[in-house]
Formats: C-alpha cells, structure tokens, sequence
C-alpha cells in the first residue's frame, strides 16, 4: 500500500483542484480522501510526502517515437519508457514508422510483449496502410485486438483522398481514430524548415504554412464525410488551428495535439541548428501564438512530444541533409509549465492537456478515484532544475534544450501502483 | 621563380595595418560585418590589386602555409581564383573537389574537413551545396574558414571583389540605386551584395520573375529602408547606377521549369533596355554567364561591363582574405568563439 500525502490533487475529470491524499493498493487507487482522514491501517503502509506537489492522472503522450523495431541505435522500448517516466509520462503512443513498419498484428504483439518490462504503459499506433505507403489498407482490426489504439502513416500524410476515405470508414466501425501527419507532399519536398522571413536569410530551402493547412483541410472534409474520429498530429500553423476550431464548432469529431517545441520555440530561432530542425518545421512568430491561444481556450486537445531520437552522428551534419526530429519526453512539462507561469494557462488546463485530453481522442478516460487504475504523475511548479542532455535516459541527445533551466517538473511517475520514477 | 626585389617591394606595401579592425577568425558571411570592416577589407585588397598588374606575381608572405580547397560542388571560376590566389601568395594549395572525394563514398562533411585539419592546412576554402554548411565547419574546426559559397546563402569574397569593382570605377560605394535582376531567391551572390551594399545605403532593387523574388526578400537587409521589388525590368532599370545580373541557374532548380525563351523577353538586359539606366551605368556578372540568355552579348562586351574587372578583382580580395585570415598566425585575432 502507498499513501501519497499531503499533495494539491488536480484532477480535471472532476473538476477537482484541492488537496487530497490517496490510497493505492495492488494496481488500483482505493480512497481519494480529505487530508488526514485516510485512517491508519497496520504497518505495510508506504507514505509518500507529496506536499507541496501537484498530484495528477498519470500523463499521456500521444505521439512519440520509441524506434523498435529497427531503430534500436537510437532508441528502444526500455530506454524511450524510462525516459517518458522520467518525464512524467505512465502511458506513451509510438508512431508505426518502426523497421519493419508496424503495419501489422505480429509487429504488434512482439511489442507489447517488449513492453512487459517497460517503464511505462506502451499504447501503440499502427500504420493505416500497408508499409504506410499509401496504397492499400493495413490489417487495422486486428492490430486494434492486439493493443492499437489509433492508426496513421505518420512520418507521411496518409497518401490519397481515397485512401483516406477507406481508412476513416474502417476507423469509424472499429471506434478508432485516424491521426494524420497532415501535409502536401509536392511543397514539402526538399524543404528543411518553414519558408518566411528566417528561411530567406538563411538560404534554407523551406515549405509554407499552406504546406499543413492543405491536408488539414482535407482531412476534416473527409472525417466530415465520413463521420470517423480525426485528430491531428503535431499541429504547428495558425491556419490549421482556425480549421479545427471551426470544425469543432460544427459538432465534428476532429482533435489536435500541439507539441512543446511548437508552442516554445520559432522560425527565427532555428539558424542551422539541427536540434531545431523538424516536421512539420517550427512556424512564425503568429503561429507560436495562435497555438497557445488554442491550448488556452480548448481548442487543442493535448500536449503531444513527438519524441524523435537521432543517435549523434545522423544529426551532425549540413543542415538540409540531417533529419527531422527532437527528444521531448523529458521536457515536455517543464516547458509546459512555462507557459503556466507567464499566465498564458492555467494549471488545471495543462493537466487536462497531457491527461483527459489525450484520453478522450484515444476513447479512454483517466481520473483519480476509488477503483481507477492508480496511473499518476506528481510534479513540482516550483522546483528549479537544469535540463542536461548527457544524462538523459534517451539513447539520443537530439534536443535544443540542453542547459535550459526550467521551474517545475515530474517529482514521481506511478503506473499501475509501481513508482516508476522518483527524483 | 621569385624576383627578390620585386618581391621584397612588394611585401612592404601588403604589410598588416597597425591595428586590424576585423573581429573574425572566419570569413562566413557578409550579413554580420559592419560597414568599416567591409573598408577594411577592400583597403587590404588595394596593394594586391597592383600585385596583379607586375610581371613577377608572385610573393613569398604565405610560403610554407597550405591553404585547404575543399570544393563539395562543381566550380571552375571561384576555385582557380582561390588556388591563384594562394599560389600568388607562395602558399601550397591542398586540393579537394567533390568528384574524386571520399563524399562520394558516403563519407560525412565532418570527417572530410577533419582530414584535411589534420594534414595541417592553415585554412580551410569550402565552397558547398548545402546552405549553413561553412558555418557548420566553421564551428567545429579551430582553422580559419573562408566560404566560397555555401548553398542560396551566402558568397561573400563575390560580394567583396564586386565592392571593390564599384569602388574602382566610380570612386565610392555609398548610395548608388542598384538594381539586382534574375533569380533572386536561390543567389547566395544577391544576399551577399544586399547585405553589403545596404550597409552603405545603396538602394537596391529586386526585379524577376514573381517566385524568385519573394515579398520576404524585402526585409533581408537588416536596419535601413526595405528593399524595393518590381517586376517590370523597365522600371527596375530607370535611373540604376548599377545593374547586377544574375544566371539563370537552370541546374539548381527544384521548381517546375520556366519558359527560357520567356525569360528572355521579360527580364534579359538588352541595349535598350540598359539605356534607361543612368548614362555609364555599370553591369556587373558574377559569371558564368550564358550570353542570350540573362545578358545580351553586345551588353556584356560593352564599355559598362564589369566583368573582366571583377575577375582580377576577384584575386586581389582572395589574396587579402587568405593574408589577413592565415598571414598573422593567429596574432591580433581574438580567440575562436565556437560557441
């Protein structure tokens, strides 16, 4: 038995934002009590001092990359958990753009079966179509009976309109939903960074907005059609977001997540710094600020790390020829907490970003009370601390935030009753 | 073989300055540099230009020095002027060109530049495809990094070698009406004049086809008034001082192609159409050009034409940026910021 004492307990499944000690016995939460009134039970009970902290739904990413099979130079189940736990994470969503492409129910379960001795819950995604090449339709129902919990050929748009189509009418009768990567791939090609003012002064080769906002149209058009859930990975143009706020509006089942990196950093600040090269690119300074708009009043529905680990040397090298992609998990909060602190959101809605929200799009739901699954993050507001890429439980380094100094972040990770992480 | 005399004489006029007003150990780009040092260099250029004129050429101020050419694209021009430059200097030239690289066996940029530092070159010339890509050796390695292009950025020595061209032939750097035409976007060559002349007021405009000259060209050049684009040829040319004319860089195109023969018609600079410009205005071409294309050839062989001067210029500035970055063995420089 633990008892986590003493800690501000926000919850947004309730509403609850007061502070409550909880009881966790075997894998599940038993009591969610006033302070104090969880009454002494004889000798094995472990207490936790969590005043002063934050205790939370275990935190959910939506969206990373854990590279096995395949990838194993660069990441592996093992590693990308303890890093996700580290970060605060008891639930993380790999992308299917493994070696081989996890476009099928065996790949499936030999993941899962790697996850036993995860640190955290792994929920993959698998491909939507075979290879994620685009042509024809992956064995979606069985890799949802093995453990799927959405499908996308991330990395790549799903290719064609029609595809699409067929994929959103599988998706709808299995309760599934599709995340795309939403881009044209004609103003994609070759580009290493957005096209504004920054790419200009650079001479990088970059795409426009237009380049998201195209496929995000499409996208909604066809969930309207067919009436699948559809969430958007990675969302970084203030264009993009006006469509989804709009198809909200309209009653659609269409989501977003927006990564810390997007809400963070822009185009400006990219030079040739590989660490800030990704896709889709970091956008403009109006962009920056229509996502943190949207993270305010409730149009995206979760912070999403897209977590891409690069062993060194595939990043050090010219600028248009390293690839796409940064670490996150164990910044996420930190960088979220940033934009608590300058009052841009409020605490509970972060929360909701990386716990109910994410929740929602995947058709779970997470809550702290008697009988849940005890899944939870407890983190600080208020404890500095110094982000340092060499001591990452990620195989890769691949971050722009190293030696940034942060105020807040994970102080435990419990999955399933079993403290995963502790600082 | 080295007249001794005309040697010694020489040496004397390219002696260092007193104190040298130049903040860099690299030469990567122009956009950082203020307007004195960009003085400052053409002013070292002066005695090298003379240099060109002797019948001996060579001097002896860099003998034992070895000056890394590492060309990772096809160059003919900016690489002999280069490895003159360095010869004319009494430096060895260590070769490099991507054709017989190991890049071509899949090694990375890194590990090549390393090789060359470690058979001890004194600098490093890189030209390269990849924008970004001097500043990444740059950072990585303790030499001096001269860049002779790297990608749609940036090619500095061209910028300088035009400067000192202008300055030649019309006494003065500070603002002329300059007008830039062609393929604005992909031209390392058109940022690194922009950047430059904008430092001296220059007023500068942009003129080619629409996609070429992008509207976020505009606010390129830091502080100062935004440039000014057009797209008539016509208008771009009315009053100019000095027209700079771009190639049609048909091999770096990742666009849809464009009609030539519609380039032509629109935006090649003709006889007539150099007339609106300012009675000996001059034209200036980075070269190679492709004559009937971007330039007519009576145009190119007329009395405006620049560029026979920028050629010769072009090793006076290449001879001072490889005295002045290799010359002083590191004294008088602070220490390389690799930050």
């Amino acid at each position: 038995m633990l008892l986590i004492k003493g800690g501000r307990l926000v919850d947004p499944a309730s509403g609850t934002d007061s502070p409550r000690d909880i009881l966790i016995e075997g894998e599940r939460i038993s009591a969610v009590e006033a302070p104090g009134s969880i009454a002494a039970r004889n000798g094995d009970v472990q207490e936790f001092d969590a005043a002063g902290l934050i205790v939370a739904p275990g935190f959910i990413d939506m969206h990373c990359h854990l590279r096995e099979p395949g990838g194993e130079n660069s990441e592996t189940i093992e590693t990308g958990t303890r890093a996700a736990a580290r970060g605060g994470f008891t639930a993380v969503c790999p992308m299917p753009n493994t070696r081989p492409v996890h476009d099928n129910a065996s790949v499936t379960r030999s993941m899962m079966e790697r996850a036993q001795s995860a640190h955290t819950r792994v929920w993959p995604i698998g491909a939507a179509s075979i290879g994620s090449r685009g042509d024809a339709l992956a064995e979606i129902a069985a890799m949802q009976k093995s453990g799927v919990v959405a499908v996308s050929d991330d990395g790549h748009p799903i290719a064609t309109a029609k595809l699409l189509r067929q994929v959103m009418d599988y998706c709808r009768s299995l309760g599934m939903p599709v995340i795309d990567h939403c881009e044209d791939t004609s103003l994609a090609a070759g580009a290493s960074m957005r096209e504004g003012p920054a790419s200009i002064r650079t001479g990088v080769r970059g795409m426009p907005a237009a380049t998201e906002t195209i496929g995000v149209g499409r996208d909604i058009q066809m969930a309207e059609l067919t009436g699948c859930r559809f969430h958007v990975a990675h969302l970084s143009a203030r264009g993009s977001l006006e469509m989804v706020r709009v198809a909200k509006h309209k009653g659609l089942a269409v989501s977003c997540e927006i990564t810390p990196h997007h809400f963070t950093m822009i185009d400006e600040e990219v030079g040739y710094d590989t660490h800030r090269k990704m896709n889709p690119p970091l956008g403009s300074r109006d962009d920056r600020e229509a996502l943190i708009e949207g993270l305010a009043d409730g149009t995206v529905d979760a912070i999403a790390t897209d977590h891409a680990p690069h062993e060194p040397a595939t990043k050090e090298v010219e600028f248009d020829r390293a690839p796409f992609g940064i670490t996150g998990f164990e910044t996420a909060l930190g960088l979220a907490l940033e934009l608590v602190h300058a009052k841009q959101i409020g605490l509970a809605r972060m929360v909701e970003l990386f716990t109910t929200g994410p929740a929602r799009v995947l058709g779970m739901h997470r809550r702290l009370a008697a009988g849940e699954s005890a899944d939870l993050t407890i983190f600080s507001t208020e404890h500095r601390w110094t982000y340092r890429a060499a001591e990452s439980a990620s195989k890769s380094r691949n971050t722009p935030f190293d030696g940034r100094e942060f105020r807040g972040g994970p102080m435990a990770t419990i999955v399933a009753g079993r403290v995963v992480y502790r600082r | 073989m080295i007249h001794p005399e005309t040697s010694a004489a020489a040496e004397a006029r390219v002696a260092p300055a007193e104190t040298v007003p130049f903040r860099f150990n690299d030469l990567l780009a122009i956009e950082p540099l203020r307007a004195d040092e960009i003085t400052f260099l053409l002013d070292q250029a002066k005695p090298f230009q003379e240099i060109q004129h002797h019948p001996l050429k060579k001097l002896a101020t860099l003998r034992g020095k070895t000056v890394g050419i590492a060309f990772f694209e096809a160059s003919t021009r900016t690489r002999i002027s280069f490895s003159t430059a360095a010869a004319r200097l009494g430096a060895d030239a260590m070769q490099l060109q991507a054709e017989s690289s190991s890049l071509q066996k899949g090694e990375s940029l890194l590990d090549t530049v390393r090789t060359l530092d470690a058979m001890k070159a004194d600098c490093i010339v890189m030209r390269h495809g990849s924008s970004g890509a001097a500043d990444f050796v740059a950072r990585r390695l303790e030499i001096p990094v001269l860049n002779a292009g790297d990608g749609t950025h940036e090619h500095p020595t061209q910028a300088l070698l035009d400067a000192l061209t202008i300055r030649d032939r019309l006494g003065r750097l500070d603002g002329w009406n300059v007008s830039i035409i062609g393929d604005i976007l992909h031209s390392r060559v058109a940022r690194s004049n922009i950047h430059l002349l904008s430092r001296f007021g220059c007023r500068i405009t942009l003129c080619g086809p629409p996609m070429w000259v992008p509207p976020e060209l505009e606010h390129l050049a830091s502080g100062g008034e935004p440039l000014r684009r057009v797209s008539r040829v016509e208008e771009a040319l009315d009053g100019a001082d000095i027209v700079i004319v771009l190639r049609v860089q048909q091999e770096r195109l990742h666009e849809p192609k464009l009609p030539l023969d519609e380039y032509v018609m629109l935006y090649q600079l003709t006889p007539e159409r150099l007339g609106l410009a300012r009675p000996g205005a001059l034209v200036l071409h980075p070269g190679p050009m492709i004559r009937g294309l971007e330039i007519d050839p009576s145009v190119a062989d007329g009395p405006q034409s620049c560029v026979l001067d920028q050629v010769t210029n072009g090793l006076a500035v290449r001879m001072a940026l490889l005295f002045l970055l290799i010359g002083h063995g590191g004294e008088g420089f602070p220490a390389k910021d690799n930050s």
